[in-house]
């Protein structure tokens, strides 16, 4: 079976473009496996981590922020915010994220934009208490 | 008639100022690669967000729950105008070339009888435009003393104009910046921001098969929307900081080639009058010998 396109893109600059057994998604709605061949979709992500799988290889994680997915034809293309190498995350790093999270929840005018800062913010805690 | 010392000291000072300015190009030359890659790193990210942004405005386009920074208020009475600039002058034509744009779209909207407001981002802009517009200025941003242009930066501005558009203070925002071409030219360029002009992107082909929308499509456009605000301001930004590094660097080197001109026309001048001068004692020496 073909591999699945994978790319993955931050503002600042291209991060990951290549071929991929699977991509497992932190979804907004809950984890999803991507693999090639999947039906269009596109999907806000939670903050979270992003699982690429390589043939014969040990899978990859990304921590992504603020992303967003869309699978077509071409392959899966991840649009995130903030992304860095599981490798390149470290409690710093990751304080400095929780820090922008809480100010976000602070800038919250409505509640449901407060409900959607704090839910990311609870993941984020979620993921530095497990560093 | 200058003196000899006069033209010395003025060939010393031009040379000076030529090194400065050759200093200057050389700085300017190392920064644009940094700023043109910076650019070129960018691209990928906002070109996808156009694909998916056309997508999605093509499935909710002409629903009545579309977003309003999609379809904008429905009237076209109040404009915002965010105007990019450098922090810096010495660059040629670069900031004056993109306030006349915004001036010229400013006095043709308040002509039309629109109520026109201004956001400055950068320096310059701001103290070209307060003297004659100031009463359009509603809000000024720089960033002064920072190395590079940041995405913060972009969220920054761009939560502004969104916070503005909340409260439904305008009903159209364009953004000004330099699009960088090349080395030698930048385009003034007018940008709408919204309602979103989302027709820039070609929605790929999905041969016949439909989007699968998780959550919605109009609270992923919820979701997007803003976020592309930041990525325009961000990719405006990082667009201006490599056309303000280009102009620069040809208006540096411009100024160096004059320098040098001016250098070897002042040499020919001081050459000639030492000549004269020695000419002039000879003629004096010997007219004094033949009196005798």
């Amino acid at each position: 079976m073909a591999g699945l396109h994978f790319e993955l893109v931050s503002p600042a600059k291209l991060l990951f473009s290549g071929d991929v057994t699977s991509v497992t998604l932190p979804g907004s709605e809950g984890e999803m496996g991507i693999f090639a061949g999947h039906a269009p979709l596109l999907s806000t992500l939670r903050p979270g981590f992003v699982t690429v799988a390589k043939d014969g290889g040990t899978p990859e994680k990304i921590f992504v922020r603020g992303g967003f997915a869309e699978v077509n034809p071409q392959g899966l293309t991840v649009l995130a915010e903030t992304a860095i190498a599981s490798a390149d995350l470290n409690a710093a790093a990751m304080a400095e994220q929780i820090a922008s999270a809480e100010a976000e929840v602070a800038a919250a005018t409505d509640d449901e934009g407060k409900r959607k800062a704090n839910e990311a913010l609870d993941y984020l805690k979620g993921i530095q208490a497990a560093l | 008639m200058a003196s000899l010392k006069d033209l010395r000291n003025r060939i010393a000072s031009v040379k000076a100022t030529r090194k400065i300015t050759k200093a200057m190009q050389m700085v300017a030359a190392a920064k644009l690669r940094r700023a043109q890659e910076a650019a070129v790193a960018a691209r990928p990210y906002s070109e996808r967000m156009a694909v998916v942004l056309a997508n999605l405005s093509s499935a909710v386009a002409g629903q009545a729950g579309a977003p309003q920074m999609l379809a904008g208020t429905g009237k076209d009475q109040t404009h915002l105008l965010v105007i990019c600039t450098a922090e810096r002058g010495l660059c040629g034509g670069f900031n004056s070339s993109i306030t006349r744009l915004a001036r010229e779209h400013a006095d043709r909207l308040v002509a039309m009888g629109k109520t026109v407001k201004m956001m400055t981002v950068g320096k310059k802009g701001n103290d070209s435009l307060k003297r004659v517009y100031g009463k359009y200025i509603v809000d000024a941003v720089d960033f002064r003393g920072q190395k590079a242009v940041r995405y913060d930066n972009a969220t920054g501005v761009g939560a502004k104009i969104i916070s503005m558009f909340a409260d439904g203070e305008f009903d159209v925002c364009t953004l000004f910046f330099a699009e960088f071409k090349s080395v030698i030219s930048q385009k003034p360029t007018a940008l709408q921001l919204i309602p979103a002009a989302v027709s820039g992107g070609k929605a790929p082909d999905l041969a016949g098969a439909v989007y699968e929308a998780e959550p919605d499509e109009t609270e992923i456009l919820a979701d997007l929307l803003p976020r592309n605000i930041s990525i325009q301001v961000f990719r405006a930004l990082l667009e201006n900081a490599a056309s303000e590094q280009g102009a620069r660097m040809s208006a540096m080197d411009n100024a160096t080639r004059n320098a040098g001109d001016m250098i070897n026309k002042l040499s020919i001048k001081y050459n000639r009058q030492r000549q004269a001068q020695i000419t002039k004692e000879l003629i004096e020496i010997i007219s004094g010998a033949e009196a005798l």
